[in-house]
């Protein structure tokens, strides 16, 4: 892992070629070293607006005192074609809450999360979000949307979350190596640290994708199905970080199926089946009736949601 | 080593000014098609640059057609008629995304059948066969270097966007989240393909191009996953296979891109056999 943070550091700064580059043009006359500064400088500049918009050093907008904020929607609907994945959804994720997205399989769940973290436009209506242009928003996909064959270290993998310490061209930052190091051995994937990715288990992966998401350290939080096809221990272990992350001040929306785990750690719940079913406190949202509305609102009915209710 | 087998190695090289001029253009191409093709395998988009070297063809021919045997006529043509088709490509996959594989495929064939119909209206076969399949051993000083410029200005980039070129890859919604620039990297990363694209299309033709690209990259990922590796491998690799095809062409008299393509070739084939029975298997579940 120091042989990569090494590598890293090597690969010069902008900043660094461009006093490199005043130095070797200093005899060349005031004239040209002159403008070609200003070229560089003005390269420079349009390079970190379009390439390099996530390098911002300061520490989050929570520890600095400042108030975090949530997403609120409205209206928001999301059609692909002529088929809607959802449409007029109008709510708040507030900072500092813990809401599990539930609705039976095409409910439109992953169409929300994508369009809350700005992959996809929505069709109409809006989210305001001021995590996002900010780059303070951490969106976790569904894990076969990763290349796991990629060539990469657990380390690297979670070092990437502190991206706004160095940005796409940057110099890595001298601390990186010990907190890529504590949030490791917080999701508890210490032993593998420098193995690449392909070597492992879903679980331990989506430990890794955990961990960057600790260095992160953004104001919301967005994960689709983050426990899918993970064993007992690891669920409990990582479902942890979201109350941790709650408690923190985050607003947190995870996209989920198992309704007893709702109940038991989720304090508000929305009941989405291509049409916002309820939205608020679990014990509301997931009552008897709303969960029959919501299957019959879809059609063939998620057996999970069939079974639990 | 006897005197008798070096002289076998380095003797035509000696000789012939053509010889060294096709191997340090060969070599300059394997310093920047290691890294390229090493990222093209990472991100999955060896059929995407196969579609963009048959791209070239069109611009090339109709430079032909208009100023012969021009270096710089080709080269703008190719680049030009390369950018379009990459383009086209990009908003094909963006509002027809279930067709992505068929429209390359198209554009592939289009590409291809039109380059050939334009070079058949006015040249002959010798000059179809110079297009298809280029010619290494006319490669001259200005082509050289232009060849030599590509070359740096691919390491150089791909030295400085490094990070971003790899995780876009990866990770394109983490990279977009955390404002690393998104799309824009891909159509750099296109770009400087294109670029080394119009680079070999000199030596190796429009439809060899992509080979000493992919080739020696694809070798060299047998033998080790780490990207670092990897990239110094493949450049070897290419180097090695530049050589051998070039010697195995002098003395055979066979055409000198095919032979460097197909050392190439025959290298992978012994990457395949070789490192699949020593490579560590994966633990874990996947």
């Amino acid at each position: 892992m120091a042989n990569f943070f090494n590598r890293v550091r090597r690969l010069q700064s902008l900043s660094d070629v461009v006093s490199a580059a005043r130095t070797a043009a200093a005899p060349l006359g005031g004239w040209l070293a002159f403008s070609f500064l200003a070229v560089a400088r003005s390269a420079q500049a349009a390079f970190s607006r379009h390439f390099d918009s996530g390098y911002d050093p300061s520490p989050s907008s929570g520890r600095l005192g400042g108030a975090r904020e949530g997403i609120v929607v409205r209206n928001l609907s999301v059609r692909y074609g002529e088929r809607y994945a959802f449409e007029n959804l109008t709510g708040e994720f507030a900072a500092a809450s813990l809401t599990a997205v539930i609705g039976p399989n095409g409910a439109g769940k992953s169409s929300l999360l994508k369009v809350l973290a700005g992959v996809i436009r929505p069709t109409s209506g809006e989210v305001i979000c001021s995590a996002l242009p900010l780059h303070r928003l951490a969106y976790l996909p569904q894990q076969d949307e990763l290349d796991r064959e990629f060539p990469i270290t657990v380390a690297e993998l979670v070092a990437l979350g502190a991206w706004r310490n160095f940005g796409s061209v940057r110099k890595v930052p001298p601390g990186l190596a010990a907190s890529v190091h504590e949030a490791v051995a917080a999701v508890g994937l210490l032993t593998v640290i420098d193995r690449p990715i392909a070597e492992l288990s879903v679980g331990q992966f989506q430990r890794a994708l955990f961990a960057r998401l600790l260095l992160q350290d953004a104001d919301v939080i967005l994960l689709d199905e983050p426990f899918a096809s993970l064993d007992e221990n690891t669920t409990e272990d990582l479902l942890q970080f979201l109350r941790r992350w709650r408690q923190e001040g985050r607003a947190v929306v995870a996209v989920l199926h198992d309704l007893d785990r709702v109940r038991q750690y989720f304090p508000s719940t929305l009941l989405l089946a291509r049409v916002p079913i309820a939205w608020g406190d679990t014990s509301i949202s997931l009552a008897g009736d709303n969960l029959a509305r919501a299957r019959k609102t879809v059609g063939p009915a998620d057996g999970r949601i069939g079974r639990a209710a | 080593m006897s005197a008798q087998f070096t002289d076998l190695l380095i003797g035509p090289f000696e000789t012939f000014g053509f010889m060294r001029v096709a191997l340090v253009a060969c070599f300059a191409l394997a310093l920047a098609n290691g890294p390229i093709g090493t990222l093209l395998l990472m991100r999955r988009e060896s059929l995407d640059a196969n579609v963009l070297s048959h791209a070239v063809m069109p611009g090339a021919a109709i430079g032909f057609l208009y100023a012969g045997y021009s270096l710089t006529a080709l080269t703008l043509g190719g680049l030009l008629t390369g950018l379009v088709v990459a383009g086209l490509a990009a908003l094909m996959a963006r509002s027809r995304p279930e067709l992505q594989d068929a429209s390359l495929i198209a554009f592939y064939l289009v590409s291809l059948s039109f380059g050939v119909m334009i070079v058949a209206a006015r040249g002959s076969q010798a000059d179809l066969m110079h297009v298809l399949f280029g010619t290494v051993l006319a490669v001259d000083v200005k082509a050289l270097l232009l060849i030599a410029s590509i070359s740096s200005i691919t390491m150089l980039a791909i030295a400085a966007l490094y990070r971003p070129l790899a995780i876009e890859s990866f990770d394109p919604a983490f990279l977009r989240a955390v404002g690393g620039g998104g799309r824009a990297f891909r159509a750099i990363f296109i770009a400087l393909v294109m670029l080394n694209l119009v680079a070999s299309f000199q030596a190796f033709g429009t439809l060899l191009a992509i080979g000493p690209m992919l080739l020696p990259a694809a070798a060299a990922r047998c033998w080790t996953r780490k990207v670092w590796p990897t990239i110094t491998l493949a450049t070897f690799i290419g180097m090695a296979a530049a050589v051998l095809g070039l010697l195995i062409s002098y003395y055979a008299k066979l055409p000198s891109g095919p032979a460097i393509v197909m050392g190439a070739g025959v290298i992978y084939g012994i990457s395949l056999v070789a490192a699949g029975r020593t490579r560590v298997k994966p633990q874990g579940l996947r």
